[in-house]
């Protein structure tokens, strides 16, 4: 029983592994053509049919390209700054339910790898750890734009943990449970029963927040654009490099299953129906990440502070406030 | 077995990281391995059941090295060794060796001594959070308030020990008022 349990978890972990690293790559050429198409440009068009193999033609570029380790920087610790990145990225994936449960040759299969019963907590702790990633890359790359990067990332990610933690409450209260599949069955009667309807602030405030977890665009601060330098990554070459662009592209899907999950009824009542539903609501959201990246400037660090601390917050606390005052 | 085997690997991965944190000469490296340490020690958690404490750990004490790399960047350069004082290595060594010994004893004497039971032994059907819940909001309701309050007060000290030109946003200042505000900085250096 014991080994079943164990085979039947690496086989998972394997699989979305597998899954997901590949998304990362596929996520970049629908990022290119998405943007192309937004800016009126071509996109990736030379490589196969419609510039599909370009995602391939990247990887071999990135396998093997040689890895440079500069001569000052603190070398251990920059060698492992990428790992963290795209190995936090998919621990966070662990407690998220990718599909209702189905059967597969007479074997129920639970397409998630661990249901611990505290999964959103551990999501939103995982992904927290996530950002050392950034921080120790700019730390130990011997380089003042990488380290500007990494204070600014360091900034923006512990800001916005506040307004995601803090979001996120509301809603628990109302479920009573912090596991993502019991998220999933107090919405699984229906689209009325989304939580995004009792929770409408809770919802934009936690999607804010995942722009800003992510990394993305209006507060893609951790790369400086302004000073023209790719900020923490600089000194990176190759699969390390890599390795930071496999993590976010991951967490950017991640993020998209856990709002899907959360606020919009995930897979519903876990017919076939239900899970393709919560597939488009996830590409749905991933098609979000790239069109703010095509529709919006990135804002300036202090307008990012004041938006976090002075506006975001207040309001997360009076949500709070009222849906616990509501409940009672 | 699996417990066993986590159990090992995670006490070998913890004493190794907290052994580094404590010998190196390096900012970075002590940082690092001491943030590494805090999160392995979440796995006895988990192996423990106590999935709640265990995320807690990783989401509190994340948080709580984030802000030493801070001072570090703050304090050092961090791509450089740091030169130490070290005095006689004997009573160091001596020292720790002892006050580990003694904590070891301290912690453990009440639980040879007095054969410990839960309080609290587990509710059937209630999960890991609510548990924690229950004794919290029963059994040691003042000391959680007290702390509450505690960290109300370091938050507001903390706004006023920070905030000294809270009331202006250089966003919303124009460019004239701004050169206005330095100049006045700068006379008040001259007099003081």
């Amino acid at each position: 029983m014991e080994m079943a349990y164990f085979i039947e978890t690496i086989i998972k972990i394997v699989v979305v592994l597998l899954i997901f690293s590949a998304l990362a790559g596929i996520g970049t050429y629908f990022e290119r053509k998405v943007l192309a198409f937004m800016q009126r440009r071509l996109g990736p068009v030379n490589v196969g049919p419609f510039g599909l193999l370009q995602v391939a033609a990247d990887g071999i570029k990135l396998f093997t390209k040689e890895d440079i380790v500069p001569t000052n920087v603190v070398s251990r610790v920059f060698k492992i700054a990428p790992v963290i990145t795209a190995a936090t990225a998919f621990m966070a994936a662990a407690a998220i339910p990718f599909l209702p449960s189905f059967t597969l040759f007479g074997y129920e299969v639970h397409p998630i790898v661990a249901d611990i019963n505290i999964g959103i907590l551990y999501i939103l702790g995982i992904m927290g750890v996530g950002l050392y990633g950034p921080l120790l890359a700019g730390m130990a790359s011997a380089n003042k734009f990488s380290l500007l990067s990494a204070a600014r990332g360091a900034a923006v990610f512990i800001s916005y943990e506040v307004i995601t933690g803090l979001s996120i409450l509301a809603p628990i209260m109302m479920v009573g449970s912090l596991s993502l599949i019991d998220f999933n069955q107090y919405q699984s009667s229906g689209i009325t029963s989304w939580i995004v309807w009792s929770q409408p602030v809770a919802f934009v405030l936690f999607w804010i927040a995942a722009f800003a977890e992510t990394g993305r665009t209006p507060f893609h601060l951790i790369a400086n654009d302004h000073e023209i330098i790719d900020g923490f990554g600089t000194e990176y070459s190759g699969m390390r490099w890599g390795l930071f662009f496999i993590g976010e592209y991951a967490n950017m899907f991640f993020i998209s299953f856990v709002i899907s999950i959360l606020f919009l009824g995930g897979y519903g009542d876990g017919s076939f129906l239900g899970a393709l539903g919560l597939l488009g609501k996830v590409a749905f959201f991933f098609f979000f990440f790239l069109w703010t990246r095509a529709a919006w400037p990135d804002v300036r660090p202090d307008q990012l502070m004041w938006l976090c601390w002075k506006v975001l917050m207040p309001i997360a606390v009076l949500n709070i406030l009222i849906t616990a005052i509501v409940m009672m | 077995m699996f417990e066993a085997i986590a159990f090992y690997l995670f006490a070998f991965l913890t004493i190794t990281m907290f052994y580094i944190a404590v010998t190196t000469s390096q900012a970075l490296y002590a940082l690092s391995s001491l943030a590494a340490g805090m999160i392995f020690i979440s796995a006895f958690f988990f192996i423990l059941g106590a999935d709640f404490l265990g995320a807690v750990q990783i989401v509190v004490y994340s948080g709580a090295v984030m802000a030493l790399y801070a001072f570090g960047m703050m304090f050092f350069d961090t791509t450089r060794d740091v030169k130490e004082k070290q005095g006689n290595k004997a009573i160091i060594l001596g020292l720790s060796i002892l006050s580990a010994i003694l904590i070891v004893v301290i912690v453990s004497a009440p639980i040879v001594g007095n054969n410990i039971e839960a309080f609290y032994p587990m509710t059937e059907g209630a999960g890991n959070v609510q548990e924690v819940g229950m004794v919290l909001f029963t059994k040691y309701l003042v000391p959680f308030e007290v702390a509450a309050v505690m960290l109300l007060v370091a938050m507001v000290a903390g706004i006023v020990l920070a905030g000294k030109k809270m009331d202006l946003s250089l966003t919303l200042m124009t460019e004239a008022e701004i050169l206005m505000m330095k100049e006045e900085d700068k006379n008040k250096k001259a007099l003081s």
